[in-house]
């Protein structure tokens, strides 16, 4: 494993910082001594191939799975010991759609506030701002089963920004959508990230999604391959674009011959 | 566009700290939710409805001359076998229900609505009770349709019996919603559900004092009588039937509390992140 700047998990101010993890399934080992730190304020894209880990890593940073080893701080909180203030500090997209589809967008919202305890007025401004921010206003009342799929996804968005979290993690949000909404969907992110200075750490494949500017974890069989700003990556290994240093830290290798596959 | 770090602004302020009237929030949430979620299926409404009124209208019907009910407690006469079995029928209702939350529970991890749940930063245990308490409320008033219907085939407790059966009710629900609950957690698969039925519904339902008294079964198999004492569902059905004419049945009442705590403890840690079997198995979709 790489780490090219900046040290993993040592800085306080991280909005993540995953240090040692490791995880198993039965016998079967998904991540292997995980470790890195995504600044406060940055985007920080987790890249690498399906069945590479980052599904499980954002199961573990969300707490739906508990950690077997190492640890994860959000904002210095650990999850496992502060899950409270670890997780009303983070929103999540979820690779598959979590939305009922027989409620409405209003529905669904205001489900979503109460786990977070807010009050109905709040829950009302709230629900209010984050639609005015996705551009759905319209569609407040609006069974979420009528929207398009990238709607759904704004949606979802709008869901995940509701208790002003402080770092969001989007796990391949724009799977399964076609190109326009794709971009525009991106193109909602980083605006979000520029107009509120929250974190992203954003999980993808689609090399497309990148921007040279931001941090890079690469992930290749559940090891990190390299983590820090994806210049620097790109410095480190030679590369001339994102996809060539994506097809050389996280492309499976063929075991015994070196070569990638 | 990225930014760069020396560029972040101050971040909006994050919500207030949880207080007690945040919890409330919260129960009432899911609460909302949950009713929400059964009246947009009318068709569970309905056949959660048909299921016990197809045994009181036509089963009970037809074995009430079969059937001979002799005077057992709480009843101090003889009684119409419809009106024998409409407790054990209420009962019938908070199993399928509990156990429909649990299919429920399987399906929405399936397909990720569980997470959103789960990833609340209220404590694990709250938000499974919290669950538990809408998935039995909405079960709650089943039953109630339902009695309302079968008073007017005749099955008329005292007036009373009805407030004193909401406890008993409130109690047998929680117990199969928390087995119900536990399972869920055991389940791998939506396709695995159906062990539950031919395992876990049917042999609760029918090794039970629901449909006939346990001098009934004690006289047919001794055997059986053991299996139906043993089966937490008869002190259930139990429970109700004297709560029913406003008696309190005490051994109910500590077993249904005891399997109650033992099986929502259970689903606790089940579901628990750290110690529990969630984190054993690859996510829905596979451990990408």
């Amino acid at each position: 494993m790489e780490h090219i700047h900046p040290v993993p998990g040592r800085s306080e101010a991280a909005a993540i910082a995953v240090q040692g993890v490791s995880h198993t399934y039965g016998r079967h080992p998904a991540l292997k001594d995980v470790s890195f730190s995504v600044p406060p304020g940055s985007i920080a894209m987790l890249l690498g191939l399906n069945g590479a880990g980052k599904t499980t890593l954002f199961s573990l940073i969300s707490r739906l799975f508990g950690i077997q080893k190492g640890s994860i701080s959000i904002f210095s909180h650990d999850i496992a010991r502060e899950p409270r203030e670890a997780l009303r500090r983070i929103g999540i997209v979820f690779q598959s759609r979590t939305l009922d589809l027989d409620l409405s967008v209003k529905q669904n919202l205001a489900y979503h506030a109460a786990l977070h305890g807010l009050s109905g007025a709040r829950t009302r401004q709230r629900i209010e701002a984050v639609l005015h921010t996705v551009e759905m206003e319209t569609r407040l009342k609006d069974k979420v089963r009528s929207l398009s799929g990238g709607q759904m996804r704004r949606i979802e968005i709008a869901r995940a920004l509701l208790h002003e979290p402080r770092l969001l993690l989007l796990d391949e949000p724009t799977v399964g959508l076609d190109i326009q909404s794709r971009a525009s969907i991106v193109a909602f992110i980083r605006r979000l990230v520029a107009d509120k200075g929250i974190s992203v750490l954003w999980a993808t494949h689609l090399i497309d999604e990148v921007d040279v500017r931001d941090h890079g974890i690469m992930l290749r069989e559940g090891e990190v391959t390299a983590a820090g700003p994806l210049e620097a990556v790109l410095t480190h290994t030679g590369s001339h674009t994102v996809e060539d240093a994506f097809n050389k830290l996280c492309r499976k290798t063929v075991q015994g011959s070196g070569h990638e596959r | 566009m990225s930014v760069e770090p020396s560029q972040v602004r101050t971040p909006e302020p994050l919500s207030r700290p949880y207080g007690v009237a945040s919890y409330l929030i919260c129960m009432k949430g899911i609460l909302i939710r949950e009713a929400l979620r059964f009246l947009h299926q009318r068709e569970r409404f309905i056949s959660s409805l048909v299921r016990p009124l197809v045994w009181l209208f036509i089963f009970a019907a037809g074995f009430r001359q079969v059937l001979g009910v002799s005077i057992v407690p709480p009843y101090r006469t003889y009684v119409l076998y419809e009106v024998y079995i409409t407790p054990g029928l209420a009962g019938m209702i908070l199993l399928f229900s509990g156990m429909q939350s649990s299919l429920s529970m399987v399906y929405d991890r399936e397909m990720g609505n569980m997470r959103t749940l789960l990833i609340s930063p209220f404590p694990r245990w709250y938000l499974l009770v919290s669950k538990l308490l809408a998935g039995v409320a909405v079960s709650l008033a089943q039953v109630y349709v339902f009695l309302g219907i079968a008073w007017f085939w005749g099955v008329k407790p005292p007036p009373f019996g009805y407030i004193a059966v909401l406890p008993a009710l409130l109690l047998a629900g929680l117990m199969l919603g928390s087995l119900g609950m536990l399972l869920s957690s055991m389940i791998k698969q939506l396709e695995n559900f159906a062990g539950v039925m031919n395992f876990v519904i049917f042999p609760m339902y029918f090794a039970s004092s629901a449909l006939y008294p346990l001098w009934r079964i004690q006289e047919a198999s001794p055997l059986l009588y053991r299996i139906c004492q043993a089966n937490p569902f008869t002190y259930a059905v139990e429970l109700i039937r004297f709560a029913f004419y406003g008696q309190l049945h005490l051994t109910s009442l500590l077993v249904v509390t005891g399997c109650t705590i033992v099986f929502l403890t259970a689903a606790v840690i089940a579901y628990d992140p750290s110690r529990g079997l969630m984190s054993r198995k690859p996510a829905a979709g596979g451990a990408s």
